[in-house]
């Protein structure tokens, strides 16, 4: 009875899909760099090897997963409610601009500085991503084509307010450093201290950990992302935007204001694409700095939702196995001499199995009998 | 007086150039969104385009063999996306975001191979040419650094973009084929019933719009600069499209949006040389602005073709 109906959940449900799209993915990888005169299980074992054998790399690869949960979390949100946030990384932009700008301009004792700065970072880019959302309902834009707009929007403003006197340190194509109250880091004062020193030298592996810059962001982007679980599937507001996602034409029959959720399904999909930001502002980075080309933060927001399957959780688990596979990833050119992109090429494949349910519901079948 | 026409010739001309990648690729958006497909994998078809054009331009000298690669290279993934969309029913944004990933990451992925684990190719000798050029220079009808050389001195490309421009409206509003595709991106089971094959047409105007989008990645790497590299084309697939809707699904309509995102461009450069660089940013931002402006105030929703984006299971009809 129960394996009856996990095989319906595996086999018609998205875990299934999900599972065999990323085995898929993984072969098809391993077919190009066979093609290309590798060996794939040496390239995938130094990915292992690359994500799990020092505790440090462990705690990168959290690092690198942080954003994207984030990021990932804003696309899913919105993809429940039926709107596609390709915006997610003009948002990131303006939540690390703000945060840049709060961070520094800002002095405050730290257990008010932090959040504020998280809030006010946050709340730009709500409403950075609110307008998407509101061009939507009031003139019938596509959410797509607006967004695409206003990422090169921030992206521009961003580099501009590098011009700012006061934000700007001139000549350096750099914002000012944010102030210590506002960071979000773990232990730094400490780690270059006398005392941190012979902690990491005498602790293996928590010394080990502690070489990587560890922040408190993780943290926060679990409690977003079950702050997004909650919102979807336990609130009135979560069933009425999902109501919009499944059907908008019923659910405004059914008495649910289509427009106004529009707009506040973007505008939190912004606010939590704009907290990624502001995060890897606050724990990592602590300045901004001019922009050449498009970071990616957002568009690998969306493999993550794709891959997560638009739920918090699974962004959470998607977010750790994309920054997983760009981590380790990074590793096969020394490893191996394979080029890093081959993860671009599974994480691409993935996705595309994603997006046609019906080929794998027939190959699964196909399986069986 | 001579300077400032001079001035005009100059940003006149960086507009033509940095417009035609766009042209291309948004010619290409047009081609597949008017037969019902919606195509968000531009920017990794122009990416695997631009590597491609420059690759083999670079090993076999001839710049034109790189522009046609490019073009099979960017129908490659056009095919790729035709197979997930048209016969298997994807969900074609999700299916255009993996392309995008696969277009991008393909390119580097060979790239490594070929450069030398480098992730940008070697500097191609052999640009596309400027056909005019003989009309330029010391001694010739105008000089080249003349408003008429700033302006009518450009690559080949540049023209065969316009001449495109031209093919793809006259194919497209003007022969029965062209009439074909409409149908189908408007209605395609009434389509069906007149007996146009949907599942053809659609399969040809995907893998057209991987056709352009190559070529315009191409027009970028091997005349508007002379190598590829991985930050090349960062957001130029996104701009086409753009543009695209922007021009309401007409080859005409995005010719005018490219020169627009074009033009905003040749200013940039014109005030960066003239050392004005906080105009710069916000000069660079002023046409995604005045796009989202002229979208709100005068595109309505009833533009895109009717078919757009759903997808079409034949005997779903009677």
């Amino acid at each position: 009875m129960i394996s009856g109906r996990l095989k319906a959940l595996f086999l018609r449900g998205p875990i299934g899909l999900t599972v065999v799209s990323i085995i898929l993915g993984f072969t098809v990888g391993g077919i190009v760099l066979v093609v290309a005169g590798f060996n794939p299980f040496e390239a995938y074992g130094a990915i292992l090897k690359g994500t799990f054998s020092k505790p440090k790399y462990i705690a990168y690869v959290i690092i690198y997963a942080t954003p994207l949960i984030m990021t990932g979390l804003s696309v899913a949100f919105a993809m429940r409610t039926g709107l596609f946030n390709i915006g997610a990384e003009g948002q990131f932009i303006v939540g690390a601009m703000v945060a840049a700008m709060a961070g520094y301009a800002l002095h405050l004792p730290i257990w008010l500085h932090v959040p504020l700065c998280l809030l006010l970072a946050m709340m730009a880019a709500a409403l950075w991503g609110g307008l998407a959302g509101y061009i939507k309902a009031r003139f019938g834009v596509h959410e797509v084509i607006s967004t695409i707009m206003l990422n090169w929007t921030a992206f521009y403003l961003s580099n501009w307010s590098l011009t700012l006197s006061g934000f700007g340190k001139p000549g350096t194509g750099k914002s000012f450093t944010i102030q210590e109250t506002a960071r979000i880091d773990l232990f730094s004062q400490w780690k270059i201290s006398k005392e941190g020193i012979q902690f990491i030298r005498s602790h293996e592996y928590l010394g080990d950990v502690l070489k990587a810059p560890v922040n408190l962001g993780i943290v926060v982007a679990i409690v977003l992302a079950l702050l997004v679980w909650y919102i979807l599937n336990r609130t009135t507001l979560g069933y009425e935007l999902r109501a919009v996602g499944f059907n908008p034409h019923a659910a405004e029959y059914g008495g649910i204001n289509v427009k106004r959720s529009i707009v506040t399904s973007m505008s939190i999909a912004g606010g939590l694409a704009g907290a990624a930001g502001a995060l890897q502002v606050m724990g990592v980075s602590h300045k901004i700095a001019k922009l050449a080309v498009m970071e990616g933060y957002g568009f690998d927001g969306i493999a993550v939702a794709l891959i997560g399957n638009n739920s918090g959780p699974g962004s959470v688990l998607a977010g750790f196995l994309f920054g997983g596979l760009k981590y380790g990833g990074s590793k096969i050119q020394d490893a191996v001499g394979a080029p890093t992109e081959v993860i671009s090429i599974v994480v691409g494949t993935i996705i595309l199995f994603i997006a046609m349910p019906k080929l794998i519901q027939t190959l699964l079948k196909f399986k069986k009998g | 007086m001579e300077l400032i026409i001079q001035d005009i010739g100059f940003i006149i001309g960086t507009t033509l150039m940095y417009a035609t990648p766009l042209i291309f690729t948004a010619l290409g958006g047009v081609i597949t969104e008017r037969s019902g497909v919606v195509n968000i994998g531009l920017e990794g078809m122009m990416f695997f385009g631009a590597f491609v054009g420059a690759a083999v331009a670079y090993f076999s000298g001839s710049p034109w063999l790189g522009l046609l690669c490019a073009a099979f290279g960017g129908t490659f993934w056009g095919l790729i996306h035709a197979i997930a969309c048209v016969s298997f029913r994807a969900e074609q944004i999700v299916s255009g975001i993996a392309i995008n990933f696969l277009g991008a990451g393909s390119a580097l992925f060979i790239s490594r191979l070929v450069f030398d684990g480098a992730t940008q190719t070697l500097t191609v000798v052999n640009k596309i040419p400027q056909p005019l050029a003989f009309l330029f220079g010391e001694g010739k009808m105008f000089s080249s650094s003349g408003f008429m050389g700033l302006v009518f001195n450009q690559f080949a490309t540049v023209y065969l973009a316009f001449f495109m421009v031209a093919l793809v409206w006259f194919v497209l509003y003007k022969t029965r084929l062209g009439m074909r595709v409409r149908a189908v991106g408007e209605n395609p089971e009434a389509a069906n019933t007149l007996g146009i094959d949907v599942i053809k047409i659609r399969y040809g105007a995907v893998m057209m719009s991987g056709f352009f989008a190559g070529m315009g990645g191409a027009a970028m790497s091997i005349a508007v600069v002379s190598r590829f590299s991985n930050t090349l084309i960062s957001g130029h697939g996104f701009i086409a499209l753009a543009a695209m809707i922007f021009g309401k699904w007409k080859p005409q309509g995005a010719l005018l949006a490219c020169l627009l995102f074009g033009a905003a461009k040749g200013f940039e450069i014109y005030l960066g040389a003239k050392g004005v660089p906080v105009a710069g940013d916000v000069l660079a931002m002023l046409p995604y602005v005045l796009t989202l402006v002229i979208l709100v105030s005068f595109v309505g929703k009833t533009t895109a073709p009717a078919a757009i984006g759903k997808i079409y299971e034949k005997g779903d009809h009677i």
